[in-house]
């Protein structure tokens, strides 16, 4: 670390227990160093396990239910894209080129990358209290009221306070509680669900989900969870001031009225 | 200001130097426990390690499932083969009577084995599924001895690390470490749903290898290597698989 950024990080003591809360925060990072590091990791391995698992469905764009299924039996669905194998019944007449190898390889190695930092993250989010502090809802975000004031702020689209800029509102502790601890948890299960070996040493991870092809099709629909949580934290983002959220999420600093003045 | 750069500096020194002679450190142990797969280079090279050595050090002994006879898959998809090649049509016109199973490389006696030799052994069956990393699946009865039988008949001298198979096709042949082979499910398979192993399924003779992806049961087998190296079969990657892209070691 460089000299200067020791320069700055001197004088935080004494603002802070002197003034009021925005204002002494406006020094303080928005978000830790761990938060930044682990959101930009996570982002990159997610848009590789996204490209990597579209080319992997399309060497078999065909969903079922329960243990088998294969190009004999009826699919529960199928997504309406040609395929890149040309034994599979898709109704048109050619194939899209293969990259089913390569897009494994990367889609296992995200996959450790993802799974390793998220495991650091939820280890270090429970101890340095980033989950009780940032993402658990407070008790009066539970009455119904709160509930549909925050909903109804969010229907019509307002911009969020300056206070607001530095804590989650309700909706958005949900939704990153939700996604923190169910839809990772459940793509990286109904992922593990679907490797042989893995089923050979834990074979309840496959059977509570009621089978092999179950997996793959939660693996599926998890995933467009996923990205549809994606677009629309990408959305409010762009409507909360796109770049000063960025910088907030990469240098930790927010611009705030403070500054500003 | 300057303490606490100067601080900054050792301590990031430290754990720099801590984290390659850590990594240095997991890569002999790795090596010594045999961990590393043949096609651990390249880019994604680390995820292959890390499946493999998951592996080897979770799952090496448990058991693919095995299903109730009542879920076996009415229409087992056989998947695309190439047209047979002249030697396996003049094989299959004769009935396979001289279809040869011939084992060699560091093994204490030569073997060469027909089908009805084989068919002699200890018979064993397992109803498991066949997996393709395409995505689809089916669950099928396979009949058959197990390949470490078959290895304990000719004898895997203490170097053999790996068992490398060869289908009659050309340029189709894929490779097991010894621990996979030796896998009580890890069958040389004749039969399928009580009859001969149909030849879009692999007949006469296929590998079966529950624990991995189909890719890895290869059809048509007409020989077994044993080897301490890899580096000595095509590419040196293990198998056909990686020199197509796809990984050597197939639990995933």
């Amino acid at each position: 670390m460089s000299t200067s950024d020791a320069a700055q990080d001197l004088p935080q003591a004494s603002v802070r227990s002197s003034t009021s809360a925005p204002a002494t925060t406006a020094r303080n990072p928005r978000h830790s160093p761990g938060v930044r590091i682990s959101h930009w990791i996570i982002t990159l391995c997610f848009f590789a396990l996204l490209l990597t698992g579209i080319e992997i469905l399309i060497s078999h764009p065909r969903f079922y239910w329960g243990e088998t299924g294969n190009d004999l039996t009826t699919p529960l669905f199928r997504i309406p894209i040609p395929s890149s194998r040309n034994l599979v019944p898709t109704g048109y007449g050619y194939v899209l080129p293969d990259q089913n190898g390569w897009s494994r390889a990367l889609h296992f190695q995200a996959a450790w990358v993802t799974v390793l930092t998220l495991g650091l993250y939820l280890i270090a989010g429970f101890f340095t209290g980033h989950f009780r502090r940032d993402l658990a809802p407070g008790k009066v975000d539970f009455s119904w009221q709160a509930f549909s004031a925050a909903i109804v702020s969010h229907l019509r689209f307002k911009r969020p306070s300056e206070t607001e800029a530095w804590s989650y509102n309700l909706l958005q502790r949900l939704a990153y509680l939700v996604v923190i601890f169910v839809l990772f948890p459940l793509v990286i299960w109904t992922g593990l669900a679907m490797s042989p070996t893995f089923t050979a040493a834990f074979p309840s991870t496959v059977t509570l989900l009621g089978g092999r092809q179950t997996a793959r099709t939660i693996h599926f629909f998890v995933s467009i969870a996923l990205v549809l949580f994606l677009l629309v934290h990408i959305v409010m983002i762009c409507l909360a001031g796109f770049w000063n959220r960025t910088r907030a999420m990469i240098t930790g600093r927010a611009a705030t009225r403070m500054e500003r003045t | 200001m300057t303490d606490i750069s100067r601080r900054k500096i050792i301590l990031s020194g430290l754990a720099a130097t801590a984290g390659v002679a850590g990594l240095g450190m997991a890569a002999r142990i790795a090596k010594k426990y045999g961990l590393i797969p043949p096609d651990h280079g390249g880019i994604y090279g680390p995820g292959e390690t890390l499946n493999y050595a998951f592996q080897r050090l979770v799952a090496q002994h448990s058991l693919a499932r095995e299903f109730p006879r009542n879920q076996i898959s009415k229409r087992p998809f056989p998947n695309e083969i190439a047209p047979p090649s002249g030697a396996f049509k003049r094989l299959q016109a004769g009935g396979f009577i001289d279809w040869r199973l011939l084992v060699d490389g560091m093994v204490e006696r030569l073997g060469s084995f027909s089908l009805d030799q084989l068919r002699s052994y200890p018979r064993q069956s397992q109803i498991t599924e066949v997996a393709c990393e395409e995505g689809w699946s089916y669950i099928a009865e396979w009949t058959g001895v197990r390949l470490s039988h078959v290895l304990n008949i000719v004898g895997v001298r203490p170097q053999a690390r790996y068992v490398v198979y060869f289908s009659i096709e050309p340029d189709w042949w894929d490779s097991l470490d010894i621990d996979e082979a030796m896998h009580p499910q890890t069958f040389l398979t004749y039969g399928m749903n009580g009859d001969d192993l149909p030849v879009a399924h692999g007949g006469p003779l296929r590998m079966r290898v529950p624990r991995q992806l189909g890719y890895k049961s290869v059809k048509f087998i007409t020989r077994l290597t044993l080897t301490n190296d890899l580096k000595k079969f095509g590419k040196g990657l293990g198998s056909a698989a990686p020199e197509a892209g796809y990984a050597w070691y197939a639990g995933v």
